[in-house]
């Protein structure tokens, strides 16, 4: 038999290889950010892989779909009957409102918000690693994906796009603790930066003096000062607000507007105002607007 | 066909490992998934310690941070570490029991989930919960029927 050691490298020195090696990706990739064009080729070839382990749970929601009973299904159209007629309801008084708004704005020379074009895009993974929350989307560089883009659900703010890839790309979420959102309060237009916990039904709000005007309840939107996220969307409420004077600011807790665990369709924005690149990174892909 | 699925066999393991890695689980079950990538790669390493070892485990470390999105090498690292230890003390391992083989696998389980914890931890502020360490039991427990399937397929089609 023959065994490691009769041929190549000795073991220690393959282990001595490796960690050097991933020491050098890890700094390279983690710190320094080098690899973000790499990434979208890296990512495009493992989609298969993703797809493939998709296969199963969809097969199942197929199965699923395909049992479902004539009585669950006219149940289930009624109540989508109910609410498309409660929503094109309001959808009236909105447009009119719109209108009277866009009127405004031009009498008082404000910039009008022109209209955003925008994508339904479906979620493939949500990722099981505990340090990040992050998912995969099935759409990518092919639909006009670009690195920063703002993601929502029919709630409010979701995330971000980090990677693309040809045809998934992944979604940083709002409650990951390395991301943060520019907010404002809707009541009284305080500004606040709401960073995620690391926890996905919770959003914290830092360095807030004990004076300023927030209470539970507030509803969070953004502020679309950040440049990524588009001004105006939901992005939480606040739940608790404890004024400790002990402490030097006061301690703010947030829920997030989107259900973050339960995500299934998911709407891909392309704002006329974004800059050609989230603000930290200069590299995206050029999104076609309409 | 016999003689293409003898050469592929481990390859094709190792795929099915990472395709259950990152399969969509029901949010109650996926704290617990059990460590697939490390329990394949140890199964190998352990019964054909001169095909897989380091060198295997870096490329599927590599290949499980672009599955799940962490920086590229840090899963690499912490794979190749917990290969390397399996890789220079195969023999005595060999000698094991099924069940203490499982628990020396529970304990690199745990080296590298802090290896991966540390590594995170130093690229962003992370916090410690105890919740990241239930894959350790889970890969424990199945480690002994994973042994037994992968030996049960080694010795039908006579990899070596």
């Amino acid at each position: 038999m023959d065994t490691i050691f009769s041929r190549g490298p000795s073991l220690t020195s393959r282990l001595v290889l490796a960690s050097v090696l991933s020491v050098l990706l890890i700094i390279l990739d983690g710190k320094l950010d080098t690899f973000s064009n790499v990434r979208v080729y890296l990512n495009s070839l493992v989609s298969p892989l993703q797809y493939m382990a998709n296969l199963p749970g969809e097969v199942l929601s197929q199965s699923a779909r395909a049992l479902t009973t004539q009585r669950q299904l006219l149940e289930d159209n009624a109540q989508l009957t109910r609410q498309n007629i409660l929503m094109s309801e309001q959808l009236q008084r909105f447009s009119v409102l719109e209108q009277e708004n866009e009127r405004l704005r031009t009498l008082l020379g404000s910039p009008v918000r022109p209209d955003v074009r925008k994508i339904v895009a479906e979620l493939m993974a949500v990722d099981n690693n505990p340090y990040s929350h992050q998912i995969v989307i099935n759409k990518g560089t092919l639909q006009g994906v670009y690195e920063g883009q703002p993601v929502l659900d029919d709630k409010g703010i979701v995330g971000q796009v980090m990677q693309v890839g040809t045809t998934t790309s992944r979604v940083l979420l709002i409650a990951d603790v390395t991301h943060a959102v520019p907010v404002r309060v809707l009541r009284n237009n305080v500004r606040l930066v709401a960073s995620g916990s690391g926890q996905l039904n919770r959003l914290v709000i830092n360095h807030v003096p004990h004076s300023t005007d927030i209470e539970p309840g507030d509803v969070l939107v953004s502020s679309g000062l950040g440049q990524v996220f588009p001004e105006g969307y939901p992005v939480g409420r606040i739940v608790d607000v404890i004024r400790d004077e002990t402490r030097p600011f006061a301690v703010i807790r947030a829920v997030p507007a989107a259900q973050l665990d339960r995500l299934k369709y998911l709407l891909l924005l392309w704002p006329h105002d974004a800059p050609q690149g989230p603000v930290e990174q200069g590299e995206v892909v050029d999104a076609p607007q309409s | 066909m016999r003689l293409s699925l003898k050469h592929w066999a481990i390859a094709i393991s190792l795929l099915v490992a990472q395709m259950l890695q990152i399969m969509p689980m029901p949010i109650m079950v996926d704290p617990y998934r059990p460590d697939w990538v490390l329990l394949v790669l140890g199964y190998w390493t352990l019964a054909l310690p001169q095909r897989v070892n380091v060198g295997v485990a870096f490329i599927n470390g590599l290949v499980l941070d672009i599955l799940l999105g962490t920086a590229l090498g840090i899963h690499s690292l912490a794979l190749s570490l917990v290969v390397f230890i399996l890789a220079a003390n195969y023999q005595r391992l060999r000698n094991y029991s099924v069940w203490q083989q499982a628990f020396m696998i529970g304990l690199l389980a745990a080296l590298y989930h802090l290896v991966i914890f540390w590594l995170q931890h130093m690229l962003t502020d992370i916090y410690f919960l105890f919740d990241y360490l239930w894959p350790v039991f889970t890969t424990m427990l199945f480690w002994p029927w994973c042994f037994m399937i992968l030996r049960k397929a080694r010795r039908q089609l006579k990899v070596s």
